[in-house]
This record gives structure tokens, C-alpha cells and sequence, in this order.
């Protein structure tokens, strides 16, 4: 891929991982500013003061979720405050402004064959929200969450994964313009757990989320892919951190993206601490950055704090850039039409990545959605 | 039948030192049904001249023309050169992930036969296309050139050749980096393209070893950007024994 100069890419040194702060309470922390090193590429003044986790309720999300043979959903349990702290004061305020936790079990050693879709529907509201997935020990299963229609919504996802347990969590942004979107998604893991943690952000004028990873016993896997597309005026932002605290686990990030149009802002940050006792840790993210148009900012930082020299590998990539010309050249070469070449290497750009997702249900969507917006773009 | 004329052609690259003349004045007629071989040393032009003529961005046209048919082919986007007729293997194809050979194929075949084949058809001929040159069928449903070894390039180049059935091919060392079984599927392929009578190929090499296979009935030497001697098969012959020593003096 090309280099690119119109744009910056930007590059900071690790600093330590450590989260400070780590409350159920948002007063525990102070308001964020764009002077913190979390928020200096978040533009504040479009949060709608939702970074201040003390924004007033006018409303709820939808819920609906489809009916799925061993798994259990209640979208209104008790709020138990038995939980860990949160590390993001957005995050923390979410929680302190609801009243109950939606809830989803899926029973163990169960293999659930069909995809549970849940579906949580703006309604042009301020709303809060915490969604607990609790996947228990030796069960399997493919679940989407869908964010949709417009809101402006702080909302937590606790994913919990016992032992043996294998899951696939696929969170869409496919918002309505207008909106905001702050979401922190932490993944718990427990002993040879296995996780994909899949963002995909199509809509939404701002979208925020922070995956984070904590390993509990060795084993454990995380793969954390993301997809976003991000055109005029659009931020969208992911910042992950994968915490690797315990020996001989693995983490593989994966986030590719494309900005078209004036002011489309992408972010992403990844972290990845090895701490000084998780030996054997094998770990990996790159992100991929395509600029179709002038004017669009991409900034793509990868941090990778290593405590033992005793893994079997820790790596990453980022690359930012336009379309290969030399690949624009072979296709036209064969009589392919610029655009067509264009609109094919954008596709083959993601088709790469669903198929690493493999989750069927999405693909026509996120390809429907990716030329739509190409087709209104030219 | 058609006709690629090129007269006079002069190219310039940008350096990091400034412009720089590349082919110095080329002249070339390659009719449909002929086999031309251009061969030279390395660094005289040759690749130059087919991506100059195929419309590659980096090359700077500075003198002379190219027709096809009597039609301006310097006047043509990239792509419409390629559906007048004009096709380019390449020595180096480029990687396009996440997109399959079959529907690059597909994409292509349309764009130059200007509708869509038929897909049943389609299936059919790809296979067959794909069988000839013994690629494994599974290749269909790879990304473009991804992970493919320097044989299976250049293999698919010469696929996508066969089936787009163009009415002059340049190929730009096909036979470079191809051991000798790959060397012969490879030719066999051409072969079949020049039987039919309808392409008129202009194959680009380095060494004479691809024309045991390709019996041309031109051989042009190419040196610093201009062709310096023209003759039939024999000329390679020549070449072969003693090399290219003696047009350099010439």
C-alpha cells in the first residue's frame, strides 16, 4: 500500500497500561479533557457531555433479542454491585444511571447452532445501558449485538467466558446519522476460554468503544477483530487494551478500516501489556487504514508494553494508505473500469476480514452498506 | 486482421535525478497471427516498451505513436486499451486481496466482451482454461496472485490471456523464474493463443531458452531503448551462441 502524506498518522510512546482509576462511581474520576492522552483525538465538544457520566436520562433502548434454545435472556435483572470497577469515566457513569442489567446466559456445555441476534434500538434518546454475556463453562456460540436507529447512549458489555467456552461477539455500529455512541466491552476470560470480540462501525456521528481483555488462567485466546468505515464529518474510534496478566495466553488483533470524505476521523488505539509472569504469551495486532478521498484523518496507534522476555511472540503492524496504484493498474490493464477497480480492491480490502469474522449474517450487510455509501460518496 | 503499429516511440521515467530517456525512438509493427520476440540485456527498455504501451502512469510518452487498427492507443485510459484488444502479462503481478481470480476473470470478461458470459458457460470455460495450464481448480477461489508462487503467476497471466483472447498480447518475461515443467505449461498455453491466429504476440525475454518452446517468426534485439537488428528465428540462434556481446558493439 502506498504511504500517504495528507494525512497524519500518529505514533506516541507506551506509557504505562496500568489503568489509575478504577470505580463504579463516575465521581471518582475527574471530566476528561482532550489534554488526556485518552481523549486527544476525540473531538469532546460532540460527545453531548456523555464523557462526563452525568447526563440525564430522556430515555431507553429497544430491546428485542430472538428466541434461542439454551440461552437465557432477561432484559431487566438486579443490579448487583458486585462488579469490578470501571476505567473510563463514561463507562462508569453508564452504570451509576441504570436501574438494571440486561442479562444473557448461554447454558453450559451448550452448542448453540443458530446466531442470537440482539437488537438494541435508539430512539433518539439519552440512554444507558449495561448488557452482561455470561457464556458458561464448554458452551459455544455466535452472538450479535445491533445497535441501531439514533441515540446518544453510553452502554457497557460485560463478556464473561468460562472455562472452555468458545464465542463469537459481534457488536455493530449501523447507527443513523446524529448519533453517539460511547460503549466500553470488557472481555473476562477464563481457562482455555476463547473469544471474537468483532466492532463493526458503520453509522453513528460519534462512535467510542473500548474493548478490553483480562485473562483469569492460562490458555485463554482472544481475537479482536474490527471493521469501520468512516465518511464526512464521521469519528469513529477504537481503543482496546489486552491485558495479558497470566501465562501461555493469546491475543490476535485485527482492525482494518476506510475513510471517504472531508473530516472522516478514524482511531485506533491498541494496547497490549505483557506483564512480567505471563510467560508464553503470543500475541499480534495490526490495523489497516484505506484513505479513499482527501481530507480524512486516520490515526492508527499500536502500544506494546512487554514485561518478560520469556513468549513465544509479540508483534504489530499499522499501515495507512490509498489505493495501490500498482493494483489499480493490473485491474484496468484487464479493462476493468477505474471505479470498478476502485470499488473491487475496496471489497477485497474487507471481504479478507469477513471472512475472518465468519459470521455469515453480517456479510451482506456490511458489503450492502460499504457500497451504498461509496455509491453516494462519488 | 489487426495491426499494433508503433512508430518512433520515445519514453521518459522520472528519477531521483530528473527525467530520464528510456526508449529512444521504437519502431514496431506486430500483426494478428504473428510471434515477435524482443529480446535484449537487462536494463535496455524492454519492459519499458510494454508498459508504455499497455499505459502504465509512470511512463512519460514523449515522441512518436501507437496504433492499433489505425486507432490512437495513446489516447486510451489503461482500460480501454485493454478492451481495443491490447493485453499485458507481467513479469511481477501484483497481489489484490480478498478479490478471486474467478471474479477478477469475471469482472474482466465482461468489461472487455461487453456483457456478461453466460455463467454456466462461464464455469465451463474456466475450468477448461485452467485445466490447460494444469492450476488447480481451488485457485478460482483465491485472492488474485495472494500467496501464489512465481509459477502460478505467471500461469494465471497466461489463463487470463487464453480466455480474454486478445488481439495483440505482450508478454514481459513470462518465462523468468519458471522452472522447466512450468516453462512448458506455460508455453503450451501460448501456443494454443497463436494456433487460433487472431492475437499477435510480442514475447518479451531475457534469454533465448522460452523460444525452444515458441518458434517466433521475428526476433528483434532491443539495446539502450531502440531495436538495433531484425531478423527471423535465426537471429536467436545467434544470440544464443554468443550472446548479445555483439550488437552492444555494433
Amino acid at each position: 500500500m502506498s504511504a500517504v502524506t495528507e494525512h497524519e498518522v500518529s505514533l506516541v510512546p507506551p506509557t504505562d497500561h496500568s489503568p489509575v482509576i478504577r470505580s463504579l462511581d463516575p465521581s471518582d474520576f475527574p471530566t476528561p479533557t482532550s489534554r488526556d492522552e485518552e481523549f486527544r483525538f476525540t473531538p469532546m465538544n460532540r460527545l453531548k457531555d456523555l464523557q462526563t457520566g452525568a447526563v440525564v436520562a430522556t430515555g431507553a433502548m429497544g430491546i428485542a433479542i430472538n428466541k434461542v434454545a439454551g440461552v437465557e435472556f432477561a432484559e431487566k435483572s438486579p443490579k448487583s454491585t458486585a462488579r469490578r470497577g470501571f476505567t473510563d469515566k463514561a463507562a462508569a457513569g453508564a452504570w451509576s444511571l441504570i436501574d438494571d442489567v440486561s442479562t444473557l446466559t448461554v447454558k453450559a456445555n451448550q452448542s448453540i447452532a443458530e446466531t442470537v441476534v440482539v437488537s438494541l434500538v435508539g430512539s433518539n434518546a439519552v440512554s444507558y445501558g449495561q448488557l452482561d454475556i455470561n457464556v458458561e463453562s464448554f458452551a459455544n456460540a455466535v452472538i450479535i449485538v445491533d445497535h441501531i436507529g439514533s441515540a446518544t447512549y453510553a452502554g457497557n458489555i460485560d463478556i464473561n467466558v468460562a472455562d472452555g467456552a468458545h464465542v463469537t461477539v459481534v457488536s455493530m455500529q449501523d447507527w443513523d446519522t446524529g448519533t453517539v455512541h460511547l460503549g466500553h466491552h470488557r472481555i473476562t476470560l477464563g481457562r482455555d476460554a476463547y473469544v471474537k470480540h468483532v466492532s463493526v462501525t458503520l453509522g453513528g456521528d460519534v462512535v467510542r468503544i473500548l474493548p478490553s481483555v483480562e485473562y483469569t488462567a492460562p490458555g485463554g485466546v482472544a481475537e479482536l477483530v474490527g471493521l469501520y468505515f468512516a465518511g464526512t464529518k464521521q469519528h469513529t474510534e477504537h481503543r482496546l487494551f489486552v491485558d495479558h496478566s497470566v501465562p501461555h495466553c493469546r491475543s490476535n488483533v485485527v482492525y482494518k478500516g476506510a475513510l471517504d470524505g472531508v473530516d472522516a476521523h478514524t482511531v485506533w488505539v491498541g494496547d497490549v501489556l505483557i506483564r512480567a509472569n505471563a510467560i508464553g504469551t503470543d500475541t499480534y495486532e495490526i490495523n489497516r487504514n484505506l484513505v479513499l478521498s482527501p481530507g480524512g484523518r486516520a490515526d492508527s496507534v499500536p502500544n506494546l508494553e512487554i514485561e518478560t522476555g520469556e513468549i513465544v511472540g509479540a508483534g504489530h503492524a499499522s499501515t495507512t494508505g490509498r489505493f495501490d496504484d500498482e493494483q489499480l493498474f493490473y485491474l484496468q490493464s484487464r479493462g476493468i473500469s477505474e471505479d470498478e477497480a476502485r470499488r473491487l480492491v475496496l471489497r477485497g480490502f474487507f471481504e479478507d476480514l469477513l471472512l475472518q469474522i465468519g459470521v455469515p449474517e453480517i456479510n451482506d450487510r456490511v458489503r450492502d452498506s460499504i457500497e451504498e455509501r461509496l455509491a453516494a460518496a462519488v | 486482421m489487426s495491426v499494433l503499429e508503433i512508430k518512433g516511440l520515445t519514453v521518459q521515467v522520472t528519477t531521483d535525478e530528473g527525467q530520464k530517456d528510456i526508449l529512444r525512438g521504437v519502431d514496431l509493427t506486430v500483426k494478428a497471427g504473428e510471434t515477435h520476440a524482443l529480446m535484449g540485456p537487462n536494463g535496455s527498455g524492454k519492459s519499458t516498451l510494454a508498459y508504455a504501451i499497455a499505459g502504465h502512469p509512470k511512463y512519460l510518452i514523449t515522441g512518436g505513436t501507437v496504433t492499433l487498427d489505425g486507432q490512437n492507443v495513446l489516447e486510451m485510459s489503461v482500460d480501454e486499451r485493454a478492451r481495443a484488444g491490447m493485453f499485458l502479462a507481467m513479469q511481477y503481478p501484483v497481489e489484490v486481496p480478498g478479490v478471486s481470480v474467478s471474479n477478477f476473470l469475471r469482472t474482466s470478461i465482461t468489461a472487455i466482451r461487453g456483457e456478461a458470459p453466460n455463467l454456466r458457460h462461464w464455469i465451463k470455460e474456466l475450468k477448461e482454461a485452467m485445466a490447460g495450464l494444469q492450476i488447480d481448480q481451488q485457485f478460482a477461489e483465491r485472492s488474485v496472485n495472494e500467496g501464489f508462487s512465481g509459477g502460478e503467476r505467471k500461469r494465471t497471466e497466461i489463463l487470463q490471456m487464453e480466455m480474454i483472447a486478445p488481439k495483440i498480447a505482450v508478454l514481459d518475461e513470462t518465462d523468468s523464474g519458471l522452472d522447466v515443467d512450468a516453462l512448458r505449461v506455460v508455453s503450451e498455453g501460448i501456443n494454443r493463443v497463436i494456433a487460433k491466429g487472431e492475437t499477435g504476440v510480442l514475447l518479451i525475454t531475457h534469454f533465448t531458452r522460452i523460444l525452444k518452446y515458441i518458434k517466433p517468426d521475428y526476433v528483434h534485439v532491443f539495446y539502450e531503448g531502440r531495436i538495433v537488428r531484425e531478423g527471423g528465428p535465426e537471429l536467436a540462434d545467434e544470440i544464443e551462441a554468443n550472446g548479445y556481446a555483439q550488437f552492444v558493439t555494433a
